[in-house]
């Protein structure tokens, strides 16, 4: 078999907050697979943020390991690039400077050769176009809406051609419209760029429509609950009627019982129903 | 068409057969409106309604005072009229000495705030970075910082002389310590979505240090020193008044000696006008060097 792109293995994460312990995740087992896009969800609380900040190499694992290719990982690396939700573009740089923040890094600049350099410069221009930014190139973060600093940070996080992008909810501060318009944008990157994506997401919907695969993680402590391989479509042939099909909405209502079921829901809706019993019953 | 003084304004004003009533409603809506827009909570207002204003509270003030030294409620001596103090700096500069004063004391207060701030923003910026020389530092400093400035005076006049090292001194003892809490505090507040992109990315820890925490809170720190050369100047005042033959604080001093109140209150106005241009060519200065926190 081939070896996964990015291998989890056996992985635990334990916080300690005030002289107590908190296991956020437990007996974590993933591979993820070479040019695959895939997605974690999961109620909030079951850690999946924390997974994906320590595949990152921004936190470390208690106890397991992460293996991209094979190899451990053991702190933040440039064939990991992370995109955020929000705030972490550089205020000071244009869009443009933003794109291009990574050539100003020696890591990335070590064999800097006139060639190169002139690559780059083309490459940060296709980005910025294949973004949809030509018209903004020169303004500055705060001057865009959440959507446009969203392809800025996206078209930054490209620009050094990573192996793989971990994304943290990255649409999660965008209204639902802006969002379907990334989420087309983001199928077609992923088709032209040819990386393997990790997406943390809190929408099922978001989730299905964009992965090859989602993983359900449930919390207390965070584990890995169920793997629903999606089949649909290719990704440039799908389309926002797609989340109305017959299929799709199958799936979403597979893993929605899913996540319903690791969390409290159930017992919410049944204090719910209490308290509304009691205050019809005062009323009358 | 019926006109309350809730509907639209715009709406009612485009009305083409317009009673005359509904005019005079249209007319008290609009006031109401305006009225409603200048008390708006953090409301708008244009920058020549803001100077008119700030411009109206100086005047309102000059008049009050006016009208309680002219009017002699309070007696000359203590509240010598503005005319009164314009005079005695008029004096003061005819003697040469207010220039050569304002020049030594502007120095003094430049040369103690700026040896504070190149000490006080790279430690800070240390500080506020890497856990181990905040907790060698810090406590440290928070102490320090409750050390009352002014009871230095005399260890200072002991350890560094009379000289020009003592003001200087004092004035670094006063703005030290706070610049130096304030600018970790400002860098600490640097996104940390902003150094962990830059982690990923594959930064060093020096390039996020200089490409990306200094540059982050660079327009804060600025605003520290802003705020802290004000306290500079306050210690200037104590130093000159205790251990010094020249400056404006040693000139208030003299005053007080022969009762001169218009030169008192003429001294302590050019220090104010001295720190408000000061102030205001800091605000100049970030406007300048931070155009994209002042485009919206």
């Amino acid at each position: 078999m081939e070896t996964p792109k990015i291998a989890v293995r056996d992985l635990e994460k334990v916080f300690f907050t005030k002289g107590r312990e908190f296991a956020a995740l437990q007996d974590i087992n993933i591979d993820v697979r070479r040019n695959e896009f895939l997605a974690l969800v999961g109620a909030s609380g079951c850690g999946k943020s924390t997974l994906l900040r320590i595949i990152g190499g921004l936190e470390h694992p208690s106890s397991g390991q992460v293996l991209v290719d094979g190899e451990p990982v053991f702190g933040p690396g440039k064939d990991r690039v992370m995109v955020f939700q929000d705030y972490s573009l550089y205020p000071w740089l244009s869009v443009i400077e933003n794109i291009r923040f990574c050539r100003e890094l020696a890591a990335h600049t070590r064999i800097n050769t006139i060639s190169d350099s002139a690559t780059a410069v083309d490459r940060s221009y296709a980005l910025l176009e294949l973004m949809g930014l030509e018209a903004v190139k020169d303004a500055h973060p705060n001057e865009l809406s959440g959507g446009m600093r969203q392809r800025v940070a996206i078209a930054r996080a490209l620009m050094s051609r990573p192996d793989v992008l971990l994304m943290d909810e990255p649409f999660g501060a965008l209204d639902a419209q802006t969002r379907e318009v990334m989420h087309d944008l983001i199928l077609h990157v992923f088709e032209i760029e040819k990386c393997t994506i990790v997406f943390v997401t809190h929408d099922v919907e978001e989730a299905i429509y964009l992965a090859d695969r989602v993983v359900v993680l449930a919390p207390n402590p965070g584990h890995v609950d169920s793997i629903h391989e999606i089949d649909l479509p290719p990704p440039l042939e799908r389309d926002q009627e797609l989340k109305l099909s017959t299929d799709f909405v199958e799936q979403k209502r597979a893993i929605l019982h899913r996540i319903r079921e690791t969390t409290g829901v159930q017992r919410d809706l049944e204090k719910l129903d209490r308290l509304t019993k009691h205050l019809q019953e005062t009323h009358a | 068409m019926a006109a309350s003084p809730d509907s639209g304004i715009s709406r009612i004003g485009m009305g083409p057969n317009m009673s005359g009533a509904g005019k005079r409603n249209s007319e008290t809506g609009a006031k109401k409106a305006r009225v409603g827009r200048f008390w708006a909570i953090r409301g708008e207002l244009s920058r020549r309604d803001y100077l008119l204003i700030a411009f109206g509270s100086f005047m309102l003030a000059m008049l009050g005072w006016w009208g309680l030294s002219v009017s002699g409620l309070v007696p000359r001596l203590f509240l010598p009229t503005p005319l009164d103090i314009a005079e005695r700096l008029g004096h003061w500069y005819a003697d040469g000495n207010l220039l050569a004063d304002t020049q030594i004391s502007v120095f003094r207060v430049t040369a103690g705030f700026l040896l504070s701030a190149l000490m006080a923003v790279p430690l800070g910026l240390y500080i506020g970075t890497y856990r181990p020389v905040q907790a060698f530092f810090e406590p440290m400093v928070e102490f320090a910082r409750y050390l009352p400035a002014v009871a230095f005076v005399p260890l200072v006049l002991l350890w560094v002389g009379i000289g020009e090292g003592a003001k200087i001194t004092v004035i670094w003892i006063g703005t030290f310590f706070q610049m130096v809490l304030m600018v970790s505090e400002n860098v600490r507040h640097v996104p940390a979505a902003q150094i962990e992109a830059a982690q990923t990315m594959g930064a060093s820890r020096r390039e996020i240090v200089s490409k990306v925490i200094l540059k982050s809170a660079l327009p804060d720190i600025v605003d520290t020193l802003r705020i802290t050369l004000g306290w500079a100047w306050t210690y200037l005042v104590v130093a000159e008044m205790v251990a010094a033959n020249s400056g404006l604080g040693y000139a208030i001093l003299q005053a007080q000696r022969f009762l001169q109140t218009g030169k008192i209150f003429g001294g302590i106005l050019v220090i104010g006008a001295i720190g408000l241009l000061m102030d205001q060519l800091f605000r100049l200065f970030h406007r300048r060097a931070f155009p994209w926190l002042h485009k919206r």
